[in-house]
């Protein structure tokens, strides 16, 4: 077996009527970033959800960190952590409390060792002692973050880790990210943003109307695109111009 | 799964903690628990006191059982807010990601909501005792109150449970709470049922609160407790399993 750390296998889901995922199938390496790409309602949360063992999958199988997310939850929990789509921190308690409490429930040796750790790594030191009711949006998403990485998981999942974030506090938690990486952790990301899978991921893969309709490394995108179009020699084609391209495709037939 | 069991207490007071600090961060909660019901013991007692007939020369002690449920049913209602909320806010997800005891989440909350209704429970007393209620209650009887009283949060709690994780806006997680905080008033809670016309009368006589609110009364008075006290603890018990199934359902079914 290679280091594959997740491999999904013709998942199905459908909220009572609504078909979301129709067979989803990809794999992300150990050490990997990998971004899944779509649209509003494309299915991302769901994906996610079904990985962390929030939600069960119809058919197909998911393995995450070589355990069934079906089967052994548990085993997957322990491999994991999750930075939902919307900051999952509590409001009232500080930066600091809201770390020691996940330390604690991590069963670390000095919870306020690892809190006063990853609150200067991601420079919120000087806020520690704040409610984060007080913090601007992007400070909440850092401590989200942070959160997360409580524990030093193997695999993270980031749900639009950068949704809702200005310029800058986007190019901050792209940093984050590519830290983590080269760190050894495996990160799955969604996304809406072409350029953030472009920037990010070691691969890409685009979820449309339930299937995973590409995938591959940026290069290996940038192949599909049809050649004949590339007029502007010195332009690459962009994430979103490949995009727009296979989804026009595949609607076209 | 059976780390997860050996951590359940750990867990469980993680989580206490945490919501416990949401209390004493929002005092607010509690003052406005205890307000309500005080204004309104203090309405009753010194305006319409003097009106109502109930055959007992001390009105406070008439009046104090029926209070004290009035403020745990708006007691709960913050349970079922704060529960709300951490399912609005991912917080509950972010927990069930983890490898951790999942029912310690829910159980949290249940722990805190005695905490918190205990702790307004004694100040109202406090305040009762100020007012003039006096009991020549000994140690069981107080135990026996102490009993009903937390019987009755935890039923009302796991009703609160299930508002707070099925609602679908803040307004629809406490709303579930008026209709059990106007209940008293339609009991023997302020007046003695027999000035009431029949069918209030029969309604009043046969629905908990009445049952509860004369068990306690009789407790704190030394009386005799009789039949009151059993069919009480029935309504709670009965209560509590139903609300408890009902909100396990709902939790399994937010927590797949
Ligand atoms: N609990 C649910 N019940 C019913 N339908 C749901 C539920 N959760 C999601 N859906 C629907 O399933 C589809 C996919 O939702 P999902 O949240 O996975 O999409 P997404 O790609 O994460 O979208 P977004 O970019 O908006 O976050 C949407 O049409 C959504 O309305
Ligand atoms: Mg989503």
């Amino acid at each position: 077996m290679k280091d594959t750390a997740i491999q999904v296998k013709g998942l199905q889901k459908s909220y009572k009527q609504l078909h979301v995922l129709k067979g989803v199938d990809f794999e992300v390496e150990k050490g990997n970033i990998f971004a899944l790409l779509g649209s509003n309602g494309a299915g991302k949360t769901t994906v996610v959800k079904i990985l962390t063992t929030l939600l069960k999958q119809d058919s197909g199988t998911a393995t995450v960190n070589g355990f069934d997310v079906a089967t052994k939850p548990d085993n997957v929990r322990q491999a994991i952590s999750l930075t939902g789509q919307f900051a999952a921190v509590d409001e009232i308690l500080t930066g600091r409390e809201n770390l020691i409490m996940i330390a604690k429930l991590r069963y670390l040796k000095n919870p306020r060792q690892v809190a006063d750790d990853l609150l200067k790594r991601f420079g919120l030191t000087d806020a520690a002692e704040r409610k984060v009711s007080t913090y601007s949006g992007g400070m909440r998403r850092r401590l989200d973050i942070a959160l997360s990485l409580v524990g030093k998981p193997h695999i993270i999942f980031l749900d639009e880790p950068t949704t809702g974030l200005d310029p800058e506090a986007r190019i901050e938690v792209w940093k984050i990210i590519k830290e983590l990486a080269d760190g050894g952790t495996t990160v799955l990301l969604t996304t809406q943003y072409l350029e953030e899978a472009e920037q990010l991921a070691d691969r890409i893969a685009i979820l449309h109307e339930g299937r995973i309709i590409a995938s591959g490394t940026l290069a290996e995108l940038k192949k599909l695109f049809p050649s004949a179009k590339v007029e502007y020699v010195e332009k690459q084609p962009s994430l979103e111009e490949i995009f727009l391209a296979i989804i026009g495709k595949k609607e076209a037939k | 799964m059976e780390t997860a069991k050996k951590h359940f207490f750990s867990d469980l007071g993680v989580m206490l903690g945490r919501s416990m600090r949401h209390i004493s961060r929002s005092m607010d909660t509690i003052v406005t628990v205890c307000i309500t019901p005080i204004a309104m013991m203090l309405l009753f007692v010194y305006v319409f006191g003097g009106a109502i007939q109930t055959g007992t020369d001390n009105y406070v002690n008439y009046l104090l059982p029926g209070i004290l449920l009035i403020a745990i049913a708006s007691g709960v209602a913050y349970t079922s807010y704060r529960l709300f909320l951490d399912k609005e806010r991912g917080i509950i997800e972010r927990f069930h990601s983890m490898p951790i005891a999942r029912s310690a989440v829910l159980w949290g909350h249940v722990l805190t909501s005695l905490v918190s209704n205990a702790i307004s429970v004694i100040v109202i007393i406090l305040v009762a005792l100020i007012m003039g209620f006096r009991s020549s209650a000994g140690i069981l009887p107080w135990l026996a109150v102490t009993g009903i009283l937390m019987l009755f949060t935890l039923a009302l709690t796991w009703v609160a449970a299930i508002a707070g994780l099925s609602a679908k806006t803040v307004d629809g997680a406490s709303a579930f709470s008026y209709p059990i905080i106007f209940l008293p008033f339609i009991s023997s809670a302020f007046v003695p049922t027999n000035s009431m016309p029949t069918v209030v009368r029969v309604f009043a006589e046969n629905q908990p609160v009445t049952s509860i609110v004369e068990a306690i009364r009789a407790l704190l008075s030394g009386q005799p407790v009789g039949n009151d006290i059993w069919v009480a603890l029935a309504w709670c018990l009965g209560i509590l399993i139903v609300a408890y199934l009902f909100a396990m359902r709902a939790y399994k079914r937010k927590a797949a």
